[in-house]
């Protein structure tokens, strides 16, 4: 497995997750720094991603869309906070509505990308996804993490004779 | 945001939904038992409209549904969709699993075209 684990922290509001590539940093490091390539991994199968602005600088701003298979279109953007290539990235990662423009009620989380060269080869990638604290966030990930979901949810199933859920 | 990007519009309405307290408490009425929007504004100490305006953006998210029964229409919780917000992280490790996948296949062939 590439993927080499996941860690949801709800607490925190993050989710981590850790993977391991069988190719040196620097080229590990393309695949951010490379709008090209980036368009090539970032959109969900079927939902491919263009890539209209790539400023990995800090303050600066990446722009991208994705276009559904019903011609459906989808747009997002980061704000870069911090880069140090090979090793790190940091940005605030947003919806947009078709045009580009953010939207302004959806919540937003910070990505943060560290890449470290472990012994005996390879790169590893560590994804950092933290959620701003906003209240539904903050139901959303107590929610989903395995200690259970949240008391209001809990009420409701209790309500209406659910079995609890793990 | 990268969480549930397919239905990113769903999720935008589900979240502004369950922003606010008021709606909250509404719908936890709700999916105890269908109300009318007149019962729900007896509960609340603010306006007709204002619980109407709360019920209507609940609707809107899928959180809710409206049935008519003789002059009234009752509002009813729809549990599904609450769950389905909290499926969306579930979505987000998904999302982040397919992506390493396809960062693999670019790692390998650092030159082909987009797939698809």
């Amino acid at each position: 497995m590439t993927v080499t684990s996941v860690v949801r922290d709800a607490e925190a509001k993050t989710m981590t997750i850790t993977a391991r590539f069988d190719a040196p940093i620097g080229r590990v490091w393309q695949i951010w720094s490379d709008p090209r390539q980036l368009e090539r991994w970032w959109g969900p199968p079927g939902y491919p991603a263009t890539v209209t602005e790539h400023d990995l600088a800090p303050g600066g701003t990446v722009n991208y869309s994705m276009t559904g298979p019903d011609g459906d279109r989808h747009g997002g953007w980061w704000r870069v906070r911090a880069v140090d290539p090979p090793q790190t990235l940091e940005f605030e990662d947003g919806f947009a509505a078709a045009d580009g423009t953010p939207s302004p009620h959806t919540p937003t989380a910070v990505i943060r990308v560290a890449l470290s060269e472990p012994a005996g080869g390879g790169t590893h990638m560590t994804i950092t996804t933290t959620w701003a604290s906003d209240e539904a966030m903050k139901q959303m990930l107590a929610a989903g993490t395995d200690t259970g979901m949240t008391a209001a949810v809990g009420q409701i199933d209790e309500l209406l004779g659910l079995p609890a859920r793990a | 945001m990268v969480v549930g990007t397919v239905e990113s519009g769903r999720a935008d309405a589900l979240f502004r939904a369950l922003a606010d307290p008021t709606r909250r408490d509404i719908l936890s009425v709700v999916l105890r038992d269908a109300h009318s929007v007149s019962d729900l504004a007896r509960r609340y100490p603010i306006s007709f409209a204002a619980v109407h305006k709360h019920v209507g953006a609940l609707e809107r998210a899928g959180l809710v549904t409206k049935t008519r029964r003789g002059r009234e229409q009752r509002v009813r919780g729809d549990l599904a969709t609450l769950r389905s917000a909290h499926r969306l992280l579930d979505d987000l490790e998904a999302l982040w699993r397919g992506r390493v996948d396809r960062i693999e296949q670019v790692l390998a062939h650092p030159t082909e075209g987009a797939p698809e």
